[in-house]
């Protein structure tokens, strides 16, 4: 009797998990772990010999390694710092102009905001290279026009300004995704609730500080968290716009253009896989702990509202 | 059945057969490169030539391109699917391949007797015994500048370091021009244009070269902090923004006129000739005081080499050998003008620019790249520091004495001299 009350083995279910299982083992969680490996090994006289972690104790105990890898999350950070600081709070507030009922034209604004996201990297750093061009770039006459040349430098090229620049060229180019997660969270908040809202006499500006902002929190955490993991692999448009040597005075370095001068060389430095996968593993464990804060420290403390 | 099978095997014998008579007459030799700009070359003029001299030899030239060529390479050699001819990149790559036995040691090619030490300096092993790649051609640096501007506002072409400054105190009183066109922020225009185009002058060419390489002379010392001292001399010269201006911004404010003095590279020539309307000349880095033996950077950039694996050993060392002769060298610098054959047999040249660039050779003495040769090795990387720093000390966020310090201590961490 007991025979018969088992179930059958489901096999459909391996069936069609398998595809997507065997896609993603093959190319994200293999080349992951053989990038682990790796930085447990070292090239000594053309074999590979496991060193344990002595990669991790040069990249931080020499001074060669560890000055630039400080230097390198530093920059990151503040790359992340202003991301948070403007791309998100200009993201949330155009989405939230975007959904009042009374603006006109709100799909080419949505539009014309979000075209610079879908631009290739290298058309981003080569644009906005010639448009701050000392030389021919049109910033120095825009600003000219409304009296303000004296305030003009040469941005990209300066220590104390290359970083800031790139990070608000950056924040140019995909201000429209929190834009867009935002307006479409707005657009689900029920007619219903903000009826109620307009009953109790809660309406514009308090409107939305008190019952649209709480209800859009869990997008604007998910923002961040995107944010977090996309600016700390960042690499495109420093190397389109600084080159790999992230200058001026590598002021401009991150742990993308790090672990790329690293892994595949520059010029007559040659590339050493063995440290890049340290530093990669490096990146990856930060990334790993941002995301793990996040959904234990604070996804589980936003309140959730079902209607 | 039968009939169509039987057909078809004699058909594909007989095809076969043909194929093999054809082997055995003609030897046909790949090259490997990374200069596909090169092509017209060498199909039109210099296989064509090697080939009539040669009859039996077939040399087929395939570039492939130059941010791919090295990985490209290695592959191929790997799978025993390379070329018999190798375009040899200078110093370390090529000595890597060496060391592992995909290139031949070439020591005593015919030929070889035509270049000097310098030349074959890029394609040795460290100790200098054997040579492995036959030297093609380098660039050599210097200045170019805009003549018209030098006749209008009375300039002469100055010898002296004094004489350069007040060139350039002049051009900038007078304002039609920014004195000279550089920027700082692809980095090693700083090093490359700057630091290694003056700095043989100050460190006595091969002789302060070589005492680095042995640990005698340090990056530390006045020889080698002085020419970013006169870099640092530079900055007021350069133009509005000159920390945001590329490679090839400054490229093109020469060429459109607008500067008047270019540190150049020779490899600019064909360049600035098609592009600039004015007319150019060029003058070596200037010494100290007039009639002082003058340094230039002649640097080694292209090699050839056979490849260990090849089957046709011999016909590809009769085309060595022809690299390695005059006829080629007299080919090759005129197709190429800015990319000066290394041969002993002055070679004769149409572009009166290159002639007064390769002119200089016989007034002065010759040396290649400090940072290139052994010390161009290890982490942190001496060529790349040297960039960074060049275009700190213009920037004047390092002083002379800081970057020299920055250098010499990055090196020290991984570079211990012979004793």
């Amino acid at each position: 009797m007991a025979a018969a009350s088992k179930r059958p083995f489901r096999w459909h279910i391996g069936v069609f998990l398998a595809p997507a299982v065997l896609v993603y083992t093959a190319i994200m969680i293999l080349p992951l772990a053989g990038t682990l490996q790796l930085s447990l090994f070292r090239n000594i006289d053309q074999s590979q010999v496991f060193v344990g972690l002595a990669n991790f104790r040069t990249l931080f105990g020499d001074p060669n390694w560890s000055v630039g890898f400080w230097n390198a999350l530093r920059n990151n950070v503040w790359f992340f710092i202003i991301h948070m600081l403007v791309q998100n709070p200009i993201g949330v507030m155009l989405a939230a102009l975007l959904s009042s009922p009374r603006l006109r034209f709100a799909a080419f604004y949505r539009t014309a905001i979000f075209v610079p996201t879908i631009l290739s990297f290298v058309i981003v750093g080569f644009a906005w290279k010639l448009i701050l061009s000392p030389l021919w770039g049109v910033a120095p006459n825009l600003m000219d026009l409304v009296g303000l040349k004296s305030l003009f430098t040469p941005w990209l090229g300066k220590e104390q300004y290359a970083l800031t620049t790139l990070s608000l060229i950056s924040v140019w180019q995909f201000v429209g995704i929190p834009m867009m997660l935002i307006y479409a969270a707005l657009l689900s908040i029920p007619e219903e609730v903000i009826e109620a809202a307009e009953c109790d006499g809660i309406t514009g500006m308090s409107q939305f500080w008190k019952i649209k902002l709480p209800l859009i929190l869990p997008s604007i955490g998910i923002i961040s968290i995107l944010t977090f993991v996309g600016n700390f692999n960042a690499f495109d448009l420093i190397y389109t716009a600084q080159g790999a040597l992230a200058g001026p005075n590598y002021s401009t370095d991150i742990l993308g253009t790090f672990l790329y001068r690293a892994f595949f060389g520059f010029q007559l430095q040659i590339g050493d896989p063995n440290m890049g996968s340290a530093i990669a593993t490096m990146m990856f464990l930060i990334i790993l702990g941002g995301v793990c804060v996040y959904l234990f420290l604070i996804q589980t403390r936003l309140r959730r509202y079902q209607f | 059945m039968t009939t169509k099978l039987l057909t078809a095997l004699l058909l594909g014998t007989s095809i076969l057969g043909f194929a093999g008579v054809a082997n055995a007459a003609d030897v046909t030799l790949n090259i490997e490169s990374w200069r596909g700009d090169d092509l017209a070359i060498w199909k039109d003029k210099l296989i064509p030539a090697f080939e009539a001299k040669n009859p039996g030899i077939k040399v087929v030239f395939a570039p492939s391109a130059p941010t791919e060529y090295d990985a490209a390479l290695g592959a191929k050699l790997a799978a025993g699917s390379a070329g018999d001819l190798i375009t040899c990149r200078p110093f370390d790559k090529s000595l890597e391949l060496y060391k592992k036995g995909n290139l031949a040691d070439l020591s005593a090619l015919p030929g070889m007797e035509n270049f000097s030490p310098v030349a074959k300096s890029a394609w040795q092993t460290d100790d200098g015994k054997a040579t492995f790649c036959v030297p093609m051609a380098s660039v050599i640096h210097g200045f170019i500048y805009n003549k018209d501007a030098f006749d209008k506002l009375g300039i002469k072409v100055p010898e002296t370091r004094d004489e350069f400054f007040a060139a350039l105190d002049k051009i900038k009183a007078d304002g039609t021009y920014i004195p000279m066109a550089m920027g700082t922020k692809d980095l090693w225009e700083a090093a490359t244009m700057g630091y290694q185009n003056i700095g043989p002058n100050y460190w006595k060419g091969e002789d302060g070269r070589t005492a680095l390489i042995k640990g005698e002379q340090k990056l530390t010392d006045k020889d080698w902090v002085a020419p970013y001292e006169e870099l640092a001399k530079w900055k007021p010269y350069l133009g509005d923004g000159f920390e945001a201006q590329t490679y090839p911004d400054s490229q093109n404010l020469f060429t459109l006129g607008r500067a008047a003095i270019y540190p150049a590279g020779s490899w600019e020539i064909a360049l600035f000739n098609t592009q600039a309307q004015f007319k150019m000349g060029a003058f070596p880095p200037p010494v100290e005081k007039a009639g002082d033996t003058c340094y230039i950077s002649d640097h080694t950039d292209i090699g050839m080499g056979l490849n260990a694996a090849s089957k046709n050993a011999d016909a590809a060392k009769t085309f060595l050998s022809w690299v390695a002769s005059p006829d080629f060298a007299a080919i090759y610098a005129n197709a190429l003008p800015g990319f000066f054959s290394l041969n002993n047999t002055p070679v004769k040249m149409e572009d009166p620019l290159a002639q007064e660039f390769v002119s200089w050779r016989g007034k002065c003495k010759s040396t290649i790249r400090s940072t290139y040769q052994i010390l161009g090795r290890g982490t942190p990387n001496l060529e790349n520091e040297t960039w960074v720093e060049s275009a700190n000390v213009i920037n004047g966020t390092d002083t002379p004495e800081a970057a020299a310090k920055k250098l010499q201590d990055g090196l020290d961490s991984w570079y211990k001299p012979a004793k």
